[in-house]
């Protein structure tokens, strides 16, 4: 964010009389670029401080995962007991959780590079998920950091295959989205893998064969593993070690785990970006965009969930989506420290901090799922701005 | 990717365990879980735990390192790469071992200067604790001993210049070889003389070693003409030089125009003087080692920016610090951060080429 342009908010555009006015036109140019300055400089505070404290933060975090599944996979070698069954798919899906959320996505953020750290660095981690890293970060920090909430470029906005938004045009196929949104929900983890290939630019050509098929190479070896390590290997462990029985009920608690980090995800993540309070943009509102006002898109655009501390854990600390997406690089640890800040520039620059309890934000979401499955709809009513 | 360890050598037996249990442990490796039970155990990268630290001088500190598994020996007068964590940062710092290769307790020593205003040095002399766990790099350097021990040696070193002669001289003493050494040691004053009752042991001890302790604070420095006076048949010797650059230059001048340079061996310490020294904000060259393209910046372009510029193909996205898809690992120099003027990078450091600045000359793994 080198250049500071000065430039007048593009003429409004109002193809339709559901727009509703974006709060950067409540801006000066002046204003926005001094809150520039504003969330640059939490930014660089935190920087300055990050040391051993947080350092110790990411080893004990990666410490616990490793612990979680060791006594997970412990324990679902003796599946055939109940008690042990129950307790260990428990553990494993916490520990899928904590890897998928607050580990792997963030380590890929690339927020622990400063440490140097040859072990836990975003060019070489690999998560326990479907997806291949290289390919996530490129459609995560990338695609969806860069261009969050802008329609047509960020392909997180209803991932391609859902109406997300009143603005994307209707058709029969969003009749059924309800439904393929609950399969989604269970196989996140598959979705985002195939998410990554883009098929778009696969059919218009933008994107070269030869990587789509590298790509695809990616995703099938990652599967592999995947499925060999779940519904093979432990599986078959525990047959080896207990009876033939214990094969399907290992196969079932892995399956389990998967599916609830899969279904805590998905719901985590959809209400990051898809509650009533978030706003899209049009590209035209965003040409020529300055550092204050991509900050501003970013907080727009993102909403929160409001929780505990072992939520927050849990959520990766995308619970702070809105800290999340104005600073993707900073440790996680420190949104919960930045968010009182956050929310005070909000404030005094009478921009809305979304937030709301996670029962609140996930009701909006599917509502909008349903409601935008049919055709018409309209953006929901945004707060308004603090007093 | 950041600077790494040294592969370990692991026995083919254990490696194909590993790979038994790797199905299992997917995407991490089996050596993930083994660490937790302990740290030395890994089978992918050299480790190492800090003994003990003994203070030297008031400004040296020795460092005794036990490293994991089987330490496969080092070359007396070779360095070390050491991997250490300092304030949530890892560090990777190149040092002489000081140590015998076959000492009895099997541990490796490094003997480091304190260096005012360093970032490693400062906790190795005053933090670290025994039980620390270091990343251990590779054994490098060609200022060794030859295969085959020449009967006549000059040794000439000062200050921290003592630390790779150190391992030698240790190495000699073990095998019972000083048969004919001269060693010329400068410091500048004598508290400041590393490894001082050791080496006055050793010349007591051997009549094959003369040492002559030269404090400079009171001495002056040795010049190369006072070189007949302390030995008068240097010509004659295998010499090995390890000090300051001044000194290095000065003797070296006096090897090629009176003596066999064949004979002269010399180490370098510091890095090479061209890297990080530009002006604050100047830019600087850019060397992308893995496409050959050099590029410069004027201090204002990023570094991804002039290697465009130079016809460089570089991985990119954002172009504002956010996504990290340019990221590349900085082999040498300094850059300057852009968004905030802050001047930093350290070897292995993995650099946003997007929102970094080269400060001085630079080489980057891209």
């Amino acid at each position: 964010m080198s250049s500071t342009q000065i430039e007048t908010p593009p003429p409004p555009t109002r193809p339709t009389t559901d727009e509703i006015e974006s709060p950067l036109a409540r801006l000066s140019a002046a204003e926005i670029e001094e809150l520039g300055r504003e969330f640059d400089a939490i930014h660089d505070e935190v920087f300055a401080d990050l040391g051993e404290r947080d350092a110790n933060y990411i080893h004990n975090t990666i410490r616990l995962h490793r612990h979680l599944v060791l006594a997970a996979r412990a324990l679902l070698l003796g599946s055939r007991r109940k008690p042990l069954l129950f307790a260990g798919t428990a553990a494993l899906s916490i520990a899928k959780i904590l890897e998928n959320m607050e580990i792997g996505h963030n380590v890929m953020h690339g927020q622990w590079d400063w440490m140097n750290d040859p072990d836990i660095n975003s060019q070489n981690w690999d998560w326990d998920t479907a997806s291949p890293a290289d390919a996530w970060r490129h459609s995560h920090n990338y695609e969806h950091h860069t261009f969050s909430n802008i329609r047509g470029k960020d392909r997180d906005l209803g991932y391609e295959i859902m109406r997300i938004d009143p603005h994307q045009k209707w058709h029969p196929i969003y009749l059924a989205q309800p439904f393929y949104n609950l399969l989604l929900m269970g196989f996140f983890e598959w979705g985002v893998a195939l998410h990554d290939i883009n098929f778009d630019a696969v059919r218009s050509g933008e994107k070269p064969m030869p990587k789509v098929k590298a790509e695809l190479k990616a995703i099938g070896v990652k599967a592999r593993r995947q499925v060999v390590k779940d519904y093979i290997a432990f599986p078959a462990l525990s047959a080896a070690i207990f009876d033939r029985r214990s094969f399907r009920a290992t196969l079932a608690a892995n399956f389990t785990a998967n599916i609830v980090r899969n279904v805590w995800a998905h719901s985590i993540i959809f209400c990051g970006h898809f509650p009533d309070q978030t706003y899209t943009f049009s590209e035209a509102e965003v040409a020529g965009e300055t550092p204050g006002r991509w900050y501003v898109r970013q907080l727009l655009g993102a909403a929160n969930i409001e929780g505990g501390a072992l939520f927050h854990l849990l959520a990766g600390n995308l619970s702070f989506q809105v800290e999340h997406h104005l600073y993707p690089d900073m440790p996680s640890s420190r949104y919960t420290e930045i968010a009182p800040r956050v929310r005070d520039v909000c404030h005094r620059y009478r921009l809305p901090y979304n937030t709301g309890p996670l029962h609140r934000q996930l009701g909006n979401v599917h509502r909008t799922i349903l409601r935008l499955a049919f055709p018409g709809g309209q953006p929901r009513p945004k707060p308004a701005p603090p007093s | 990717m950041a600077e790494v360890a040294a592969v370990q050598q692991v026995s083919s037996v254990r490696r194909r365990a590993l790979r038994l249990i790797r199905p299992f442990t997917s995407p991490l490796l089996p050596d993930h879980y083994l660490e937790l039970v302990n740290p030395l155990w890994s089978t992918r990268e050299l480790r190492g735990r800090i003994e003990r630290v003994e203070r030297e001088t008031p400004n040296a500190v020795t460092v005794l390192i036990k490293p994991g598994w089987e330490w496969e020996g080092h070359k007396p007068g070779q360095y070390l790469r050491l991997g250490i964590e300092v304030d949530g940062v890892h560090h990777w710092r190149a040092y002489s071992l000081t140590s015998d290769p076959e000492r009895d307790d099997g541990c490796i020593s490094i003997t480091p200067k304190l260096v005012d205003g360093g970032k490693v040095s400062p906790f190795l002399f005053k933090r670290v604790k025994p039980g620390t766990i270091v990343r251990l790099g590779g054994v490098e350097g060609t200022f060794v001993l030859p295969e085959e021990l020449p009967r006549q040696l000059l040794f000439i070193s000062a200050g921290s210049g003592i630390t790779p002669i150190m391992s030698m001289l240790r190495a000699l003493a073990r095998a019972g070889r000083p048969e004919d050494v001269v060693h010329v040691h400068c410091a500048r004053t004598a508290e400041e003389v590393i490894f001082r009752e050791e080496l006055r042991g050793l010349h007591a001890g051997h009549a094959g070693y003369r040492l002559h302790e030269r404090i400079t604070g009171q001495q002056g420095r040795v010049t190369p003409q006072q070189l007949d006076g302390l030995c008068a048949d240097w010509r004659e010797r295998e010499a090995f030089l390890c000090g300051p650059a001044g000194l290095l230059e000065a003797m070296s001048e006096r090897w090629k125009q009176d003596g066999d340079v064949a004979c002269l061996h010399i180490e370098h310490f510091q890095p090479d003087a061209h890297v990080g020294d530009g002006e604050r904000g100047a830019g600087g060259t850019i060397h992308f080692c893995a496409s050959e393209v050099q590029a410069t910046s004027n201090g204002e372009q990023p570094i991804l920016v002039a290697g465009e510029t130079s016809g460089a193909e570089l991985p990119y996205g954002c172009r504002m610090g956010i996504c990290h898809s340019c990221v590349g690992r900085l082999r040498a120099g300094r850059v300057r951060d852009l968004r905030t003027g802050r001047v930093h990078g350290q070897p292995g450091e993995l650099l946003r080429t997007c929102i970094n600045a080269p400060e001085g000359a630079i080489e980057i793994e891209l």
